[in-house]
């Protein structure tokens, strides 16, 4: 039973952080006028940490190194950026900007990524990873076979998290600032005495995990005690909530470097204790800006060490720090709050920038202001990103959810994932027309698939072949997740994280598709026009000929969206089929990452028009200047896929050009928050949203220095556009910056 | 879709014919009476249907043109749907129709009508549109003040030839009294439809025509402001 100032309910007697929220939320109906400005503390800590960060980009994207410490949730001393003006403390490291080694992904990948910048790992540490200690890594290559490894190489499977951390999973931040750590201890012991024999593979296990999880903990109130924290406790006030928040994601972030470490929603949950000090007259409005900016200083400075090569498929060094923002409970009552308007206000108050990766769950219900103040800060900032919350909430079941990475939907301390990048949908067609063999290097990959007869392509023959080898695709990247899944839970298991969900949760498999787009006008031209492949000496397409008109993906146009549609459903269809690891539930995700431009080179010609090596469009977009009658045409289709089918997420990426949404601000505004209200209601799942002139974009390739700040929205995250390589710059501008509506 | 043919994001349908032959048109595509793409009203009904759930709180359907007031008889069936399903319509027009079917889709059916001023001046009105009697545009703003339902008027600024204090003082004047005006839009002249006029084979008549500085675009608004409730600058 926990001793209380605050409304009580069920969460005082067990873990249940929803129901304290729904019991002492004050959901907030008003506008933006009472936010404030920076405070001079956070004005001074960002200044220096703004030098630490165009010190790093001048250093060839790291500014320091350590070599020695195998990073886990206790091993650095307390590190501070400047003690006197921190109101929120806590560093990865023992220095801001300083990366770690988190090894157990895989030392290889550790090795290379500090060789990259001139550095070698301690002997010591090296002799151990490779004489007596197993990586993830290492697991995962015992076991793959010669299939798993050609799809790998082939360019069918990429991304895959067989080098790195899976991240993704979200641990329940809020825990630790509502009930301390000592009561999280007990009930995990409570529940390890729970899970009996008899002893089988997984109750062994769990047993194992939850042993794990208890020892997270307590290194957890070690990490407090390094910064003079008692941890042991609940939080007592606001700053309190926070830092004990914080300690908690730094936990996370401290000993493991997956490829997102998201936040859950943390925001609705610490205004009540913000709200409380301001009733009671402890603290001022500045005070709890100056809470939320410094913490938001924090997710902005988190760091992983990685190797050059990962930049291929995750632009950027993003760390997907995603809090969600706003929505509503299931029984409308919504869940803005004043801090939620303090988090997006920290993109005033420190400038705009890509992490956290702030995501605002949307409902037409959403109350007006905060929709406008949305729409504000998405045109100011091109810095946040949209969900459907009305269309997560009623299909997924809870209204206590994060986003996981991009847009992936994960019930916050109930539910984890399992991320499984992704497979490339538009080579799978080109198999299906090359008798199951990868175009460019004639590789047979899969087997039974007939030869396409001579001539101009026939639709039901091309959608047999390609039902046959999406089968077969299926097939092999279920193998390899659940490979990569047993290995990963096996060395690199997230106990801290882990720590802060229930015992035993429910798993989603979380696969992908990159292509869909191109999969899509590829069938729309072998149905509508008359399409011939060129063949080389091999036999192998190499280019299409191309007759007549067809309908493209992106204009609104059924004709051809519901051939998107259907391949989504299909491909999930397959997946549904298959035994996954620890029973998880398949889903899909339309998503790429920054993924579709290495997806593209790795591509031949394909029946569309689209020639070999050039980039995918990424997410669920319609093709880059294809989707020619407007912006909002090009939203309903993308709209047309079912969330029910890509449980995973739909990813769209919008870009527009600030005039063609209004005349003046206050249209623009309004007009923005007319597209979301419409998209949403189609039952779109997700978008980012860009407001921009390619020129800036232009003049920001030509003069870096001048935008250090510049957030662009690419694929389900954001980035510094200056952080970007020129290539993938290019493909930014090349993409649809629409001057329509 | 638009964000600049009425309040808030609108379906605009432009509609084929017009009779003036305006000399900086941007849409000389529309003027011809006999070409353009049929559209039934119920597939046009059911596109603003599909696209309403973006129209948000002030956006609904335009139509435009060419002058759209030419098919009053045929977008009395269209707006009466429209009116009937809840949607904004409005008029973008010339205001050179004034039928019994224009009154009653006017009165009747259209939330908005924004009429365009071309010109002050009976010699400038012909200058611009080829036409003359610039009293019918007169008649017609009269009409809808009368009917009492809301106005925007619309005045394309042309270096020279629409810009001068005396011509926007008599602009300001002759409405000035007018209670349906809820804004004035000033339309700076641009060279964006120039394509559309090679395209067709036509000579562009303000070949050379140079375009606003911020700066006048300023004087002329502000000069106009006292007259109205808003004046607005696209």
């Amino acid at each position: 039973m926990v001793e209380t100032k605050f409304t009580d309910g069920t969460w005082t007697k067990k873990v249940d952080v929803r129901d304290f929220v729904i019991n002492n939320i004050s959901p907030y109906h008003g506008n933006a006028d009472f936010l404030v400005g920076p405070s001079g503390k956070t004005k001074a800590l960002w200044d220096i940490c703004k030098k630490a960060l165009r010190e790093e980009r001048q250093n060839n994207g790291v500014r320091s190194l350590d070599t020695d410490t195998i990073s886990t949730v206790s091993a650095f001393g307390p590190g501070y950026i400047d003690r006197t003006n921190e109101v929120i403390v806590g560093l990865q490291t023992d220095e801001l900007l300083k990366r770690s080694m988190k090894p157990f992904g895989g030392f290889k990948v550790v090795q290379k990524a500090l060789s990259e910048h001139g550095a070698v790992p301690n002997e010591h540490l090296t002799e151990m990873f490779s004489n007596y200690v197993k990586t993830h890594n290492d697991g995962v290559f015992d076991a793959y076979n010669d299939e798993i490894r050609k799809y790998r190489s082939l360019g069918i499977l990429t991304g895959l998290p067989d080098n790195y951390a899976r991240g993704r999973i979200i641990g329940d931040y809020r825990r630790v600032a509502l009930y301390g750590i000592d009561f999280l201890i007990q009930s995990k012991k409570d529940d390890l005495a729970q899970i009996t024999g008899p002893m089988t593979d997984a109750v062994i296990r769990l047993r194992e995990e939850v042993s794990e999880q208890i020892k997270a903990l307590e290194q957890m109130i070690e990490l407090g005690a390094k910064y003079e924290l008692d941890l042991h406790r609940p939080a007592n006030n606001a700053q309190e909530a926070v830092q004990w928040t914080y300690m908690a994601y730094l936990a996370a972030v401290k000993e493991q470097d997956g490829a997102a470490m998201s936040l859950g929603n943390v925001s609705t949950f610490l205004d009540i204790f913000i709200q409380k000090d301001l009733e009671e007259g402890r603290i001022s409005e500045n005070e709890a800006q100056e809470l939320i900016d410094q913490f938001v200083m924090k997710l902005r400075v988190v760091r992983h060490l990685r190797m050059a090569a990962y930049d291929e498929i995750f632009a950027g060094d993003p760390t997907w720090v995603t809090e969600v923002i706003g929505g509503l409970f299931a029984n409308g009552m919504t869940k803005v709050t004043k801090t939620s308007f303090r988090f997006l206000n920290t993109l005033y108050n420190l400038g705009p920038s890509p992490e956290p990766n702030l995501t605002v769950l949307w409902s037409d219900e959403l109350p007006e202001a905060f929709k406008e103040f949305c729409a504000k800060v998405a045109i100011d900032t091109s810095s946040i990103q949209f969900e459907n919350d009305t269309l997560m909430r009623e299909s997924r079941g809870s209204d206590d959810y994060g986003i996981a990475c991009c847009v992936s939907y994960q019930e916050l301390g109930k539910s984890i994932q399992f991320f499984g990048a992704r497979t490339n949908l538009a080579k799978t067609l080109l198999l299906a027309l090359n008798e199951g063999r990868c175009e460019l290097s004639g590789k047979k990959v899969v087997d039974g698939i007939a030869p396409v007869p001579e001539g101009v392509l026939d639709y039901d023959t091309v959608m047999a072949n390609f039902k046959k080898a999406s089968k077969e695709i299926a097939r092999v990247y279920n193998d390899t997740m659940n490979i990569i899944h047993y290995m990963h839970d096996k060395y690199y298991y997230e106990k801290a994280q882990m720590a802060l969900i229930d015992t035993n949760p429910h798993i989603d498999m979380a696969y992908g598709i990159a292509g869909l787009s191109i999969v899509a006008d590829s069938l729309s031209a072998i149905k509508y026009a008359q399409v011939t492949p060129i063949r080389n000496e091999h036999g192998l397409t190499v280019d299409f000929e191309i007759q007549g008109e067809f309908p493209k993906y992106g204009n609104d146009d059924d004709r051809v969206d519901l051939l998107a549609k259907a391949a989504v459903a299909d491909f999930n269809q397959e997946l549904q089929q298959l035994g996954v690891y620890r029973n998880a539930t398949p889903t899909l995700s339309v998503l790429t990452i920054t993924s579709n431009v290495a997806y593209g080179k790795k591509t031949g010609a394909t029946p569309d028009g689209r020639a070999l090596g050039i980039p995918f469009a990424p997410g669920a977009n319609p093709m880059h200047g294809r989707d020619a009658n407007g912006a909002i045409a090009s939203l309903n289709s993308v709209a047309k896929l079912d969330y029910e089918t890509a449980q995973d997420g739909i990813s769209n990426t919008f870009s527009i050009v600030p005039q063609s949404l209004g005349s003046d601000r206050v249209e623009q505004n309004e007009n923005l928050v007319g597209i979301l209200d419409g998209y949403f209601s189609k039952k779109a799942q997700h978008i980012n949203v860009n407001v921009l002139n390619k020129e800036t974009l232009m003049d920001a390739i030509e003069h870096p220095e001048e935008y250090p700040q510049l957030t662009i929205r690419v694929s389900g995250y954001a980035v510094n556009f200056v952080r970007l390589t020129r290539e993938q710059q290019q493909e930014v501008i090349t993409r649809s910056f629409h001057n329509s509506l | 879709m638009g964000t600049h043919d009425g309040p808030g994001l609108r379906m605009v349908v432009f509609l084929q014919g017009c009779k003036l032959r305006c000399v900086y048109c941007h849409n000389p595509d529309t003027w011809d009476t006999h070409t353009g793409q049929e559209m039934t009203v119920d597939a046009l009904f059911e596109k603003a249907i599909h696209l309403k759930p973006y129209f948000g709180k002030r956006g609904g359907v335009t139509v435009s043109g060419g002058e759209p007031l030419l098919q009053s008889e045929g977008l009395i069936p269209f707006f009466k749907k429209l009116k009937a399903a809840g949607i904004h319509t409005n008029v973008d027009t010339n205001g050179r129709v004034l039928n019994h079917f224009t009154e009653e889709l006017l009165d009747t059916y259209t939330d908005l009508v924004m009429l365009d001023i071309k010109h002050m001046t009976e010699t400038g009105y012909q200058e611009i549109t080829g036409l003359p009697h610039k009293e019918t545009t007169f008649r017609f703003a009269a009409h809808r003040e009368a009917s009492g339902k809301p106005m925007w008027l619309r005045y394309v600024l042309i270096p020279g030839l629409t810009d001068t204090p005396e011509l926007l003082h008599r602009l300001g004047s002759y409405f000035e009294t007018y209670k349906t005006i809820e804004r004035l839009e000033l339309l700076p002249y641009h060279t964006l439809g120039v394509h559309k006029w090679e395209a067709l084979g036509k000579s562009y008549p303000l070949a050379g025509q140079r375009e606003h500085t911020k700066q006048e675009i300023e004087q002329a608004r502000s000069l106009l402001e006292p007259y109205f409730k808003e004046v607005k600058v696209h």
